[in-house]
């Protein structure tokens, strides 16, 4: 049997987001506020990007959020996302007030802009990725 | 507005599409050749080089060598497909500054002929960046990222499909007009080359809705060289000049609450038109970088040709073709859609603008007086750079 092609996943080491993708093991979507001046801060990082506070607190987001775009993907050169065709990837707005890439486990057809989604949890062997799908 | 210091006085586009085993390096050096003998200068008078890396790594170390040109100024900007109008841009202020009098920038690729999948491919390497790792699993693809532009455009502004496709029907009539585009078309396999309809572009497969296959632009082998030179070397030359009237540089990145529909042009583009003392609607030639149809559409408005969600009613029933007037005239040579696209298009666009300034275009606007060529490089709907030249005869 030939072996199934893998979901690419993040490379390590990577300090600046390896945090996000341990809590994500224990199925916890986080993001980072800035203890000085409150921006939000998203990818994760090490400063705050309003303000060069380097004070920035980790909090976990409701994983619930409205479809700010999207598209299907209909075409792909990666064994892996070959496989997956058509699917959706599109940026999701947070209520916690920060945009985040991913993929939308939704029918091709139904999915709409604004839509409302939340998150759920694809487990792989040290950390899971987070899929949204429609609420 | 101040008198311009810096004309594009050499230019040459490379004019196969298929490059026949010729390797990168030395389709730039083909063009640079070219390009100093249409200014009428040779190596020796070359004293700054850019250079965008896309040959091989950390090539502002060895392009000088290859050539064999000694420069005072050295310049790696590598921002992707813009990074000839960033480039053009920092030549024209290096030679006011009086750091150089010959600026020479050369691009050369095979993506076709190595079958890069640039538009489908995956789009991260081995390196682990922050950004990369948070988008990694998803695998969204270069021609998925704008379309999440044209989908919001869409719900938003009411834009239709229709006036999407109306950008490759006019620039594929365009290059019908263009014998290096129709032979490197047909050399690069596409069959029954000809112009093609609405119809045609909304009857081709969707790769990433809502954009469908002649949305995108094709991928070609090929390269160019532009020539850049002081005022003073430009008035003993026997081309025409274009002279370099304003430049605008700009990046753009995800952010929450902010605007995927308008892009990095919007803030480029301002300070290019300012810096020249020229309205968008005197503008007769907009060379603007068509990876897809919805790359041009954000950026017609974001340059201020058309208002915000104007942008499909601007392009539609063929206003943007070479014999319109009351419009721009859009990539005149056929664009990155249906002339040339190794990669990184940016060259192309003062190329094209160039020979419209000095009457020699195969889709001529008569007259030409004023062009804008915007460059857009990395992904419109995550992160992007974005260079504006304005261009002009005086």
């Amino acid at each position: 049997m030939p072996e199934q092609p893998e979901r690419p996943l993040p490379l390590f080491p990577e300090p600046d987001t390896a945090p996000f993708w341990a809590a994500t093991a224990e199925h916890r979507l986080t993001y980072q506020i800035c203890r000085a001046c409150g921006q939000v801060v998203f990818h994760p990082r090490r400063h705050c990007t309003c303000c060069t506070s380097g004070d920035l607190e980790w909090r976990d987001s409701a994983g619930a959020g409205t479809v700010y775009t999207f598209t299907v993907i209909r075409q792909h050169g990666h064994p892996f996302f070959r496989a997956r065709i058509p699917y959706v990837v599109g940026l999701i707005d947070l209520d916690e007030g920060f945009r985040m890439l991913a993929e939308i486990a939704a029918d091709l057809q139904a999915l709409q802009v604004n839509q409302r989604v939340t998150v759920t949890w694809e487990d792989h062997a040290d950390l899971s990725v987070p899929i949204f799908e429609p609420q | 507005v101040t008198t311009p210091a810096a004309a594009i006085a050499g230019i040459h586009e490379f004019e196969k599409r298929v490059a026949g085993g010729l390797s990168p390096l030395q389709i730039k050096a083909e063009c640079a050749a070219r390009a100093l003998q249409d200014a009428g200068l040779s190596w020796a008078d070359v004293d700054a080089i850019y250079d965008a890396s896309e040959a091989g790594r950390m090539q502002g170390l060895t392009i000088a060598e290859y050539f064999g040109i000694t420069p005072r100024v050295v310049d790696t900007t590598a921002v992707g497909g813009s990074s000839y109008e960033f480039q053009a841009a920092h030549a024209a202020r290096d030679i006011a500054a009086g750091k150089a009098n010959v600026a020479l920038l050369t691009y050369g690729s095979t993506a076709h002929s190595e079958s890069r999948a640039i538009g489908t491919g995956a789009r991260f390497g081995s390196e682990a960046q922050p950004a990369a790792n948070m988008e990694r699993p998803y695998g969204l693809t270069l021609i998925g990222n704008y379309a999440m532009v044209a989908r919001r455009h869409m719900v938003e502004y009411g834009t239709t499909p229709e006036q999407l496709a109306e950008i490759s029907v006019t620039t594929r009539r365009h290059a019908m007009r263009n014998p290096q585009a129709v032979a490197g078309l047909a050399d690069i396999g596409i069959r029954n080359v000809r112009e093609i309809t609405v119809d045609d572009v909304l009857g081709s497969r969707l790769i990433a809705d809502p954009l469908h296959l002649l949305e995108c632009c094709i991928v070609s082998d090929g390269g160019g060289a532009v020539v850049i030179v002081s005022r003073a070397v430009a008035t003993g030359l026997r081309t025409r000049p274009a002279w370099i009237l304003g430049t605008g540089e700009a990046v753009g990145y995800p952010a929450f609450g902010a605007d995927i529909t308008t892009t990095a042009a919007a803030r480029s583009g301002p300070e290019a038109f300012g810096q020249a003392g020229i309205r968008p609607d005197e503008i007769d030639i907009a060379m603007i970088y068509d990876s897809f149809t919805i790359t041009v559409l954000a950026i017609l408005e974001d340059l201020g040709f058309a208002k915000k969600g104007e942008g499909g009613a601007f392009a539609a029933g063929g206003r943007l073709a070479f014999d319109r007037p009351g419009a721009p005239a859009l990539n005149t040579d056929g664009g990155g859609l249906s002339s040339n696209h190794p990669g990184m298009r940016g060259i192309f666009l003062l190329i094209e603008a160039t020979r419209q300034l000095r009457g020699e275009s195969t889709s001529q606007v008569p007259g030409a007086r004023l062009a804008v060529a915007h460059g857009n490089g990395g992904m419109l709907g995550t992160r992007h750079a974005a260079a504006t030249i304005v261009l002009g005869t005086e």
